[in-house]
């Protein structure tokens, strides 16, 4: 842990840390059953995993309200469970069943839930941004102190999308944090071979716009950072650009035979793997024991089992539904 | 007398490679560029092993900047290039969409015919993987509503290998697209496959009793219905439209003056569909031919779904070909 997290931990105190630990290991256990379930065709089409990246989602998101919204990619599984989308819901969306909460239309990469305000799972990349905007736009007009926050990845910033919507947040004054997960790939392309300028903050800053670059294998450093800019997101008013320094340790993709990076890359970033490294900082400061970790990881393990149960007795909608749902009335 | 030549036992996937390969070869002038064409290999692997082969120069990954490389795919072109873009779906080449319409179909037209954009664009289209409402619809449609562009839907081993290279020869921009389910056909190609004429239609199964007119991933669901109404002892003829910016008119009169009967199956949602315009066509041009009233097999109108069960409901299946087939035989009501 570097001297700065430490700090962090000794403000948040045992037990938010514990939370952390809780939500990052609820992220990385349910997504190693959906690979699993992946594997046994559960779960089809495309299935983007976020393991190695939880601390950005675990961080961040306990520090909206419930008012506030969120706007992120097919890479959202994290998001959504951080975010309070049952376990179930998830897990059934994700085999297509109707019980599932976008109703098994949308699958993995379409998670939605507008009760907690989260506008899910964009596949178009880029494609969320403009959104963001308008959902900052609409809580400004009409008054309402909310932040949207709008996650995404370094390959994104490359969309004309990304620039026109940093131009605009900045120019209308939108109230929104917008996270660059920046995992270093954009499928197989490094930055180095899709940024000419790789320090993305020195290019926000171009708008006028604050900018900084987080740890983003640092769960506290992440906390940290969150609070801080989600507050002045509210209270000033304005845009912020976050961008969070994370690898992915998965494929891209089910599909992805990850043919373009060094094992030894993976491995190194390994290394920096945020939940051993919270457990043992935890465990140095007698705030875990081994009896405590069992206790969580049957806790985790029963809420996926619960979820994986709920999906398998989920249903299949009724085809004749089909067409449901086009438009508000069927024409 | 001249031997058969060897056949090889390949795949779409292989033949798109094959045909690729050769364009690379054969016109320094050609290059590849888009998203993880290089390192990669390609999002359905049909150029793994380029960059290694030619170098980044002329395999070349971009950023995620739809509308930036394709309109530089225009530019190369205008320069004097033979750029290949690939897009990863068709659904991603909306971002592009205004450098394809307002940019490649129009220049030559706008510039009084001063410019010239030899660009082919390649992309992904269509349903049946599961992948949901923003990476499964068929715009081919669409893109053929665009004067100025001609639009390609290889179906078959052999165009798969031969359609590039003809467009590449071509002096205004080409769209191929590739559907999704077809990268896996399997099937033997001539060892020395090449080049095809791009205009026509093709009659891949003679019949007598009705025209199915298909294109794309929708042919071989074609050729299968064909095959079950075979059994039942009913001739079909399976017309493959090919190309769908210019159509075959001719091809499609003269399937329909033989049989008298058409369905036409496609997996663009029927409201507006290139279905709809063939269609009229053969109203126009065959109506005096006609049994039966035209038949089209469709999609649903409905964001392609991802429950598997949703998803095949909602786009064009051989029982619903069979169905339509049913109706312009006249054997239900
Ligand atoms: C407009 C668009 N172009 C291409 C794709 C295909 N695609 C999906 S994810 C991805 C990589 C995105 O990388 P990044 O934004 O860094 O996010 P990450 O996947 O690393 O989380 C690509 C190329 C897409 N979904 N949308």
């Amino acid at each position: 842990m570097n001297p700065a997290s430490v700090l962090i931990a000794d403000e948040l105190g045992a037990e938010k840390v514990f939370d952390l630990l809780r939500l990052m290991l609820r992220i990385r256990r349910f997504e190693e059953k959906a690979a699993e379930l992946y594997g046994e065709t559960k779960i089809r089409g495309f299935l983007h995993l976020y393991i190695g990246e939880e601390a950005v989602a675990a961080g961040l998101i306990p520090y909206l309200r419930p008012e506030d919204a969120i706007v992120a990619t097919y890479r959202e599984h994290g998001h959504a469970l951080v975010r309070g989308i049952p376990a179930g819901a998830i897990m059934a969306e994700m085999y297509g069943k109707q019980e599932g909460c976008s109703r098994g239309h949308g699958g993995s990469m379409h998670l939605y839930d507008a009760a907690r305000r989260f506008y899910g799972g964009n596949a178009i990349v880029g494609g969320g941004q403009p959104i963001a905007l308008g959902l900052a736009l609409a809580d400004k007009m009409q008054g309402r102190p909310n932040v949207t926050v709008c996650f995404f990845g370094e390959g994104a910033v490359a969309e004309g999308e990304f620039h026109e919507s940093m131009n605009l947040a900045s120019l209308w004054s939108l109230p929104v944090l917008f996270c660059c997960e920046n995992n270093l790939y954009a499928m197989g392309t490094h930055i180095l071979r899709s940024h000419a300028q790789t320090d993305l903050c020195l290019r926000v800053r171009s708008y006028d716009m604050e900018a900084e670059s987080v740890d983003g294998m640092d769960v506290l450093a992440v906390a940290e950072a969150s609070e801080r800019l989600i507050r002045a997101v509210r209270e000033e008013g304005r845009p912020r650009f976050v961008e969070f320094r994370t690898y992915r340790f998965r494929p891209h993709s089910m599909f992805d035979p990850d043919l373009y990076r060094d094992k030894k890359e993976i491995e190194g970033w390994k290394r920096k793997d945020p939940v051993p490294a919270l457990i043992e900082e935890m465990r140095s400061r007698g705030w875990l024991d081994d009896a405590r970790l069992a206790t969580l990881e049957a806790e985790v393990a029963r809420e996926i089992a619960e979820a994986t149960a709920f999906a398998e007795a989920g249903t299949w909608e009724p085809v004749e539904n089909l067409l449901q749902d086009v438009y508000a009335h069927r024409p | 007398m001249p031997t058969a030549p060897d056949m090889r036992r390949t795949t779409y996937r292989e033949a798109l490679r094959a045909g690729l390969h050769e364009a690379l070869k054969r016109d320094p002038r050609v290059f590849l560029m888009g998203e993880d064409v290089g390192k990669y290999g390609g999002t359905y692997a049909v150029s793994r092993g380029f960059l290694e082969e030619f170098g980044p120069e002329r395999i070349r990954d971009t950023p995620l900047s739809e509308s930036a490389f394709v309109g530089a795919g225009i530019g190369a072109a205008l320069g004097g290039m033979r750029p290949i873009v690939e897009v990863m779906t068709v659904n991603f080449s909306l971002l592009a969409l205004d450098q394809i319409l307002n940019g490649a179909a129009t220049l030559r037209h706008m510039s009084g015919g001063q410019f010239t954009v030899p660009l082919v664009i390649r992309m992904a289209t269509g349903a049946g993987r599961q992948l949901a409402a923003q990476h499964s619809h068929s715009l081919e449609g669409w893109y053929a509503h665009i004067p100025g562009i001609r639009v390609l839907a290889p179906a078959t081993l052999e165009d798969a290998r031969g359609m590039l290279w003809s467009a590449l020869q071509e002096p205004d921009p080409v769209i191929i697209f590739e559907h999704a389910v077809l990268y896996n056909l399997e099937g033997e190609l001539p060892e020395d496959a090449g080049a095809v004429p791009l205009d026509r239609a093709a009659v891949r199964r003679e019949g007598k009793d009705l025209s199915l007119i298909a294109y794309g991933g929708t042919l071989p669901k074609a050729l299968q219905a064909a095959e079950r109404l075979a059994a039942e002892g009913v001739a079909a003829e399976v017309l493959d439209l090919r190309s769908l910016r210019p159509l075959d008119e001719a091809a499609i009169l003269a399937t329909v003056g033989k049989t008298h009967r058409a369905v036409i199956v496609d997996e663009g949602w029927r409201s507006g569909s290139l279905a709809a315009e063939i269609s009229a066509r053969i109203m126009e041009g065959a109506f005096y031919s006609l049994d039966a009233p035209v038949q089209r097999v469709c999609s649903e109108e409905v964001p392609i779904p991802y429950a598997r069960h949703l998803e095949e409901a909602a786009i064009p299946q051989v029982e619903d070909i069979l169905a339509a087939a049913g109706k312009v035989l006249g054997r239900d009501a």
